[in-house]
């Protein structure tokens, strides 16, 4: 039980500070609804209709880019844990590898946006 | 140069045909984003290409040259003269497949120099994948390949079988990826890394071969199946490879094949060694991946669907030499690779040629008085369904042969038997297309006027021809690389190792 007991207090944290916005939001906030307001939201798409119809082949392509972006931040994280960890020899080397990986990320960047992948029309 | 990847400057060094490769794809790709638009930009991204690939082939000669190698440590990244050998392997399929791209990408109306790029970076990925000493490594490095060629696969988009082919081969790429990623995780679970030398060490320790341990290695034996088309994973490999684009076909039919193999080899002796249930299933693969492939080719009409299936069969004769095993097994295996790779890209070169605009299908009949019209065509063509059949005078025949000594020498007579029954079998489809090229009429007064190839075509074929029959009269020079490859897997995993 001993080592879940930080992630148990991760997950008791989450949910209170859900709840409490949640909640909070409900009592402090205004309330002012309309009929568009009250639909369920749906990626500001018709909540109602067939879920099988076809749809543009640009939501995937945005998709596909956040993810992109999104993971190279994610694996950013963790590389900054393990540079502040060392302070040996080889934190220049930690650095420059890292300022390579953003380097290629940044290519990618300017290949997408040159192509016209952030544009929607 | 021994090398020591605790350094970082050993480590950059040990990875400087990948990285000379990635900063041209970087390069590449940033010259793509301005320009993309016109012939003469896909022109230039062609050249460009080939001088990446050729600075990458330097970059690898200046390793092989200096005897490079990662001796006595445990680490990610092997360096050996395997892996130099199917680097070249991986380069020269790739230069080969930009030489008869051009050609075909413009009468295909295909003006997206992304092209090249997918290209170089699919050939990143199979040098990362023969360099892999990790199982991690080999994983990351076969997606990277992977999705690269996913892409390739459905580049004609606007045509419906190039995108089913890409959509097929995403599919069940991701799903052989799958089953190779949970056997990597199994394996980990069984021995506590994923290093190949480390997990060696352990296996040659312990007693007996645990049950996760063997589900994690047949999962791998399955993902691994499923890249390099054997029966009974092939169900993709004739409809990706007959959607394809022809030069992504001959790419994929080549250098995918070769990577997922050297992987094979490195994974199977370097990590499993000591178990020998492996060698049971390998044996079955490659039985019956060179009796399903033959069969299968045999009833082709269409020249591209029959060199598919014939893709497949040379994977059994392959799969062949991984069962034999040792140094013997993993020459012979390099040997193959490279005749293979030669010839099935001289034979898809041709078949490039006499296709015309819109991809349409050319049946064995289609090339019925060829040699008339274009007899060096015909003869190219010719040199390359010999060599593919396995007759003596070509790279195809010494290829064949060193497997047979490599297999009778191992014990395996049986598989050598099969082997050379199914490769009589084979005669039945490579034969009728010289037939046709020399025995029959032309159907049509001028049926072949429009075959034609541009130079870079040209140059490819002739280095293909030049190739095939030089290292089947000659084949020493090409022996003694080989053997010194296959001596390099066999001695680098057994010894280093501290468990």
């Amino acid at each position: 039980m001993q080592p879940y007991i930080q992630f148990l207090m991760l997950l008791g944290m989450a949910v209170i500070a859900g709840t409490t916005m949640i909640v909070a939001s409900h009592f402090l906030g205004p309330r002012r609804p309309t009929e568009v307001k009250e639909r369920p939201y749906e990626s500001g798409m018709p909540p109602l209709g067939s879920a099988h119809e076809r749809f543009s082949v640009k939501f995937y392509l945005v998709a596909v880019l956040f993810i992109l972006f999104d993971i190279e931040t994610v694996f950013l994280i963790p590389w900054a844990v393990i540079f502040m960890g060392t302070g040996t020899l080889t934190t220049g080397f930690l650095l420059v590898e890292m300022l390579v990986f953003m380097l290629i990320l940044f290519v990618g960047y300017v290949y997408v946006w040159k192509r016209g992948a952030f544009q929607w029309d | 140069m021994n090398l020591n990847p605790a350094i970082p400057r050993d480590l950059l060094l040990s990875l400087l045909p990948e990285l000379v490769l990635t900063g041209w794809a970087l390069v590449l790709l940033l010259f793509v984003a301005w320009r993309h638009r016109t012939v003469w930009d896909l022109r230039i991204a062609g050249w460009l290409t080939l001088l990446a690939l050729v600075s990458t082939a330097v970059a690898i000669w200046w390793l092989w040259w200096n005897r490079a190698g990662v001796r006595g440590v445990v680490s990610m990244i092997a360096a050996d003269d395997f892996r130099w050998v199917a680097d070249w392997v991986f380069v020269g399929a790739a230069a080969l497949t930009v030489l008869i791209s051009f050609t075909y990408l413009e009468r295909e109306r295909l003006l997206a120099p992304e092209y090249h790029v997918l290209l170089l970076l699919g050939t990143l990925g199979m040098m990362l994948m023969a360099a892999g000493a990790d199982l991690i490594v080999i994983f990351l490095a076969l997606e990277l390949m992977s999705v690269a060629v996913y892409v390739l696969a459905g580049f004609d988009r606007r045509r419906a079988r190039s995108a089913e082919a890409a959509l097929k081969y995403f599919l069940l790429g991701a799903f052989a990826s799958g089953f190779l990623l949970y056997g990597i995780a199994l394996v980990y679970g069984a021995t506590g890394t994923t290093n190949l030398v480390l997990i060696g060490a352990r296996l040659s320790i312990a007693m007996r071969a645990s049950a996760m341990l063997l589900a994690g290695l047949a999962l791998l034996i399955v993902g691994f199946g499923f890249k390099i088309a054997a029966v009974p994973f092939h169900m993709w490999a004739p409809d990706v490879y007959d959607g394809a684009p022809t030069p992504v076909t001959a790419f994929m039919a080549t250098g995918v094949k070769a990577a997922a193999f050297a992987a094979l080899f490195r994974v199977m002796y370097q990590a499993f060694a000591a178990v020998p249930a492996w060698h049971d299933i390998m044996w079955w693969l490659a039985v019956i991946t060179m009796i399903g492939g033959n069969l299968f080719a045999l009833g082709q009409r269409s020249l591209k669907r029959m060199l598919a299936y014939s893709s497949v069969a040379h994977a059994g004769y392959l799969l062949v030499a991984v069962t034999a095993g040792g140094v013997a097994g993993t020459s012979a295996f390099l040997v193959y690779i490279v005749a293979y790779t030669l010839m099935s890209l001289g034979a898809f070169a041709v078949l490039i040629a006499k296709g015309r605009a819109g991809e349409s299908d050319v049946t064995i009949d289609d090339l019925s008085g060829l040699a008339a019209r274009r007899p060096w065509l015909a003869f190219a063509l010719a040199v390359c369904m010999l060599s593919l059949l396995g007759f003596p005078g070509t790279a195809g025949f010494i290829g064949k042969w060193y497997i047979l000594i490599a297999a009778t020498s191992a014990g395996q007579n049986t598989l050598a038997a099969i082997l050379v029954l199914t490769s009589v079998v084979s005669a039945g489809y490579y034969l009728p297309v010289i037939m046709a090229m020399y025995m029959k009429p032309e159907p049509i007064e001028a049926a072949h006027v429009d075959v034609c190839l541009d130079r870079w075509g040209r140059a490819a074929v002739a280095a293909v021809v030049v190739g095939l029959l030089l290292f089947g009269v000659w084949p020493n020079r090409l022996f003694d690389l080989a053997r010194a490859a296959g001596d390099s897997v066999h001695a680098g995993g057994t010894t280093t190792a501290a468990p």
